[in-house]
């Protein structure tokens, strides 16, 4: 809070670095009302705001730097506190207690918080700067190295086969490259795992296709007259050709700042602080994360007790007792997908401990415990299966109440345990990043009434750090709610019990084509007999629709009782807008129009004075129609050939496309004449939302189809399919479900994947969260759409080939029916007047909505509107 | 304003100050569904029909909007009592007493309905 003219100023608080426990610092500072008290100003050195680093590579499967962002900017608001982003503190006067910024800014405090975090090393060999050398901690580092990888590489080089090493080999690998790991100890992970758990890695890691290269240094970096990286000397004498190197081996801490300010550092780097975090020299200033020697005498990088020790500062700033005196170094990763954890005293360094180790080399299994003299579970290593880890982490330090053999035999093999959360006690610590105990947990569901994992996260901030406990979290929150007896209702809504997969699954084996039939016969008692609701009538609507041909139903979604189910926008078959108009969009499949076409478009608009914009989906909207319109504007548009473009339905939209190879230089296949083959194949397919695709021709991806539902990107020897994409307000990269599809193979795979998603997706599920959801994910699409685990792609096949053999043109068929156009006019009881409401104004020489006109319904004072508050 | 020329069946009347106004044939109406109509003094009533052939009318203006499109909301029952939800924001108003389900601030004219 900034202070009132004339009162003493508020003190001020100044943090310099924005990084995770940085923010973890600044919501500490708002939880004991800090903030309200004092004024806080941060500098931070990047371009935006904290975000989460634990999860960077994710940045690689499709996550956008957006959604790592960890920094809700309502919270910096709220509280506000002054963030300056892209202004690095670059002086500190301990003497004037002033810090000034590279902008020159200069901001006097009475406390200063240094949380700048640490720098990768970079070994000092020959050329380690040469272009095409990156360090792997920003998402800026990230783009550069995505960027170069695609334009100038086709193998890559990674120092350091510890954790970051490891994810940023397997990024480069999934950027296409040819991979290898260099790493100078004689094993994998040489911090986290022993001999045994790098060996199983190894070799799990050879077969993903990345080539390993152990105990061997890096002695310098070979680039050609340009100086740009073409190879490396190693150690051991042989060259390795590579056209980049990613440095990861290990990080050290930022302290440049903090010498040059005179405080104490350690010998090996680190401001050195006490156990309140409060740096040794001077007690207005802090020292957090993986900046700071801590107490113990150790400089911790991983998040966990950074932000023990963000607790610890805020505490003491606010006059509470707090310290932090060390913190436990277990860590649970999935590293390229193999689970590697350890917890606890994972080297066995404890005196007289001993080992229970089970490995087995084909499964790339390895887990080791360390036992203590008295029975007492010390710590292990798990390597290719972690599902023990977090009841593990919590018995450390208790003797198991099973055998510690069984603890790593794998299930079913001899007496292995299955030792769920449930046998843990309630002081066991769940989350080791946010300190929650199991008993906060329970507490979350039974007194705070939390009955999903969201609200418990949101609740206890448990599984909001690296994420690793949100597994043992999810059983917990399940035991718990069936403990006390809470049935979770997945009902689609107040009339129906069942999900939509489960109406759909009743529509189809019972051929029920009547929405009355199907609540009378299924739905919840009380609805049994009623009218339904607005959520299951359009559903059970969609569900009779897509499965119309097979069950006998008519196609035609304005056919007798069908009628009814539709949404207002299905009902006349185009798009309600604000003022009650509507708009309307003929299909262009593909984006490909003949002038011709485009004229008579532009003719209709210009006599029904429809106000046009070109979408998205790279075809036309035609806006300003009012009901009594609409079929004349369609007779005029089936005449010209056009069709229905679906904009009202949760159906297909289009399917973009980019020239491709018929006119484009860098084009490999025809994507214009896929796009449009899609597009009219699946056009009136009724689904549980809508459904965009795009193909584009090239690599290049012009037509941006790993943003769709289903994209289709050419390569040299084919297709790649893209699933479950998204664009919109939560984007998603679509996943890559199969490569280097011929025409045939592709069309089949889509059926089966649509099919598969409109039989299983929830209401209003895109396909973005549908693969986010069901079990199994990707892998289980996979098998069922590809390996046809389930033996049901026949029968999806079949139901495409009935809609498509089945389609009709919505449009076509109610211009040419009489008593369908009946329904088509503002008033029932006066049709050739039209609705005074909707009027509109002139704006960029087309027309708009007539908004005031629209408010004057909306006063308090009018009769239609009795004792309502002004909206 | 010209008013359709009505001859066959029951006929759909409303209540207004001044006596029953008739709207149209109640073989119009589609049950679940509503048709909008408009009043000699320019406002518009939107009548639904539910399954059970009982008939309802409310102002046809979604006082969220302003837009005249209640009529074409999609029907239901909550509770026992029906209602239309608005296809521009999706409000519920009881079709019976015009009292918004999710806003208990807002209500809307209803109008008594008959058959003759």
């Amino acid at each position: 809070m900034s202070a009132t003219p004339g009162a003493t100023p508020a003190p001020t608080i100044v943090l310099v670095g924005h990084g995770m426990v940085g923010q973890r610092f600044l919501e500490a500072l708002a939880e004991r009302g800090l903030t309200a008290t004092h004024r806080v100003v941060v500098l931070c050195e990047e371009p935006r705001p904290a975000y989460d680093r634990v999860q960077l590579t994710s940045y690689f499967s499709g996550r956008t730097p957006e959604d790592l962002s960890m920094t809700d900017m309502e919270f910096i608001k709220d509280h506000g506190i002054e963030l300056h982003l892209g202004d690095p503190a670059e002086t500190i006067d301990r003497e004037a207690r002033k810090v000034t910024a590279r902008s020159g800014l200069v901001v006097d405090y009475d406390v200063l918080v240094l949380a700048t975090g640490s720098y990768p090393f970079v070994p000092p060999v020959p050329n380690k700067d040469a272009t095409g050398c990156f360090v792997y901690r920003t998402i800026e580092d990230l783009l550069a190295i995505e960027e170069y990888a695609r334009t100038r590489a086709t193998t890559g080089a990674v120092v350091g086969g510890g954790l970051l090493g490891l994810e940023a080999a397997g990024a480069l690998k999934g950027l296409g490259l040819d991979a290898h790991i260099v790493e100078f100890a004689p094993r994998l992970m040489p911090v986290q795992v022993d001999e045994g758990g790098g060996a199983a890695l190894l070799r799990t890691i050879r077969e993903m296709g990345l080539t390993v290269h152990t105990g061997v240094g890096t002695q310098e970096i070979v680039t050609d007259s340009e100086g740009a990286v073409t190879g490396m000397k190693l150690s051991d004498g042989s060259e390795l050709a590579t056209d980049m190197v990613v440095f990861s081996a290990g990080v050290r801490p930022r302290d440049q700042l903090a010498r040059a300010a005179g405080l104490t550092v350690g010998e090996r780097g680190g401001i050195a602080v006490d156990e309140q975090c409060r740096t040794v020299s001077d007690p207005h200033v802090f020292a957090i994360g993986e900046c700071a020697l801590a107490a113990d005498g150790r400089v911790y990088g991983l998040v966990a007790p950074g932000y023990e020790q963000a607790e610890t500062a805020a505490a003491t700033i606010a006059a509470d007792e707090a310290s932090f005196t060390g913190a436990d170094l277990s860590t649970k990763l999935k590293l390229l997908g193999v689970d590697v954890a350890s917890f606890g005293d994972a080297h066995g360094t404890t005196e007289n401990c001993l080992d229970v180790v089970y490995s087995d080399s084909r499964a790339g299994l390895y887990k080791k415990l360390v036992i203590g003299a008295d029975g007492t579970l010390l710590g292990g290593i798990l390597v290719g299966d972690a599902e023990a880890y977090g009841t593990l982490r919590a018995l450390t330090g208790s003797v198991p109440p099973v055998s510690p053999e069984s603890l790593v035999l794998p299930a079913g093999a001899g007496s292995g345990a299955q030792l769920g959360p449930a046998a843990l006690p309630d002081d066991a610590i769940i989350c080791s990043c946010h300190n929650v105990s199991k008993g906060t947990i329970r507490g979350a569901v039974t007194e705070h009434r939390c009955t999903t994992v969201p609200e418990v996260k949101k609740c206890t901030k448990a599984g909001t750090g690296c994420g690793s406990c949100v597994k043992v979290l999810g059983q917990l929150v399940t035991a718990e709610l069936e403990a006390s007896g809470v049935e979770v209702d997945k009902g689609l809504c107040g009339c129906f019990g069942q999900t939509r997969e489960e109406l759909y699954e009743i529509v189809r084996a019972l051929r029920i084509t009547s929405y009355q039939e199907l609540l009378d016969r299924y739905g919840r008692e009380g609805a049994r007999g009623g009218d339904g609701c607005e959520v299951c009538k359009p559903t059970v609507g969609s569900i009779i629709a897509s499965l119309a041909p097979s069950i006998g139903a008519s196609g035609y979604v304005l056919d007798g009782e069908q009628a009814a189910l539709q949404d207002t926008n299905d009902h006349f078959l185009a798009n309600l807008q604000k003022n009650g108009s509507y708009s309307v969009v003929p299909r262009i499949p593909g984006g490909e129009i003949a002038p011709e076409k485009l004229i008579v478009i532009g003719e209709i608009a210009r006599d029904f004075g429809l106000y046009t914009k070109i979408t998205g989906g790279q075809r036309i909207d035609m806006f300003g129609a009012r009901v009594e319109q609409l079929p004349l504007i369609w007779a005029r548009l089936v005449d010209a050939g056009f069709e229905s473009g679906h904009a009202y339905g949760k159906a297909l939209r289009t399917v973009k496309s980019c020239v491709g190879s018929t006119w484009c230089r860098y084009g490999v296949q025809d994507s214009v004449r896929m796009a449009i083959d899609l597009e009219l194949r699946y056009r009136g397919l009724r689904s549980p939302h809508k459904l965009k695709s795009a193909v584009s021709g090239c690599q290049r991806e012009c037509a941006e189809a790993q943003s769709k539902d289903f994209g289709v990107i050419a390569t040299a020897n084919g297709w790649n399919l893209y699933v479950g994409g998204n664009g919109g307000a939560t984007p998603r990269h679509a996943d890559l479900l199969a490569q280097d599809l011929s025409d045939a193979e592709l069309v089949r795979l889509i059926d089966r994947f649509l099919m598969f998603y409109i039989r299983t997706a929830d209401r209003l599920e895109r396909t973005s969260t549908w693969l986010e959801r069901i079990p199994g994910g990707l892998e289980h699409v996979r098998d069922v759409v590809v390996h046809d685990s389930l033996g049901i792609c026949d029968e999806l096949e079949r139901l495409m080939r009935e809609h498509v053999a089945h389609y009709r043109d919505e449009w076509a068929e109610t211009v040419n029916d009489p008593e369908k156009l009946a329904r088509f006019v503002s008033f029932v009881n006066a049709p050739d007047t039209p609705d005074p409401v909707v009027s509109f104004v002139p704006e960029r020489d087309q027309i708009k909505p007539d908004l005031p006109l629209l408010n004057i319904g909306l006063r308090p004072a009018d009769d239609v509107l009795e004792g309502s508050a002004q909206r | 304003m010209t008013l359709a020329v009505e001859t066959t069946d029951l006929k759909v009347q409303l209540q207004l100050a001044d006596g029953w106004f008739t709207v149209c044939d109640l073989s119009v109406l589609v049950p679940g569904r509503g048709v909008a109509a408009l009043l000699p003094d320019g406002r518009q009533v939107a009548v639904f029909r539910d399954r059970a052939d009982r008939l309802y009318a409310i102002d046809n203006r979604d006082p969220f909007t302003g837009a005249a499109v209640l009529s074409r909301g999609l029907t239901g029952t909550h509770r026992g009592r029906p209602f239309v939800a608005s296809p521009l924001l999706k409000q519920r108003f009881d079709l019976a007493s015009g009292q918004c389900l999710d806003d208990e601030s807002v209500r809307v004219t209803a109008y008594d309905v008959r058959t003759t």
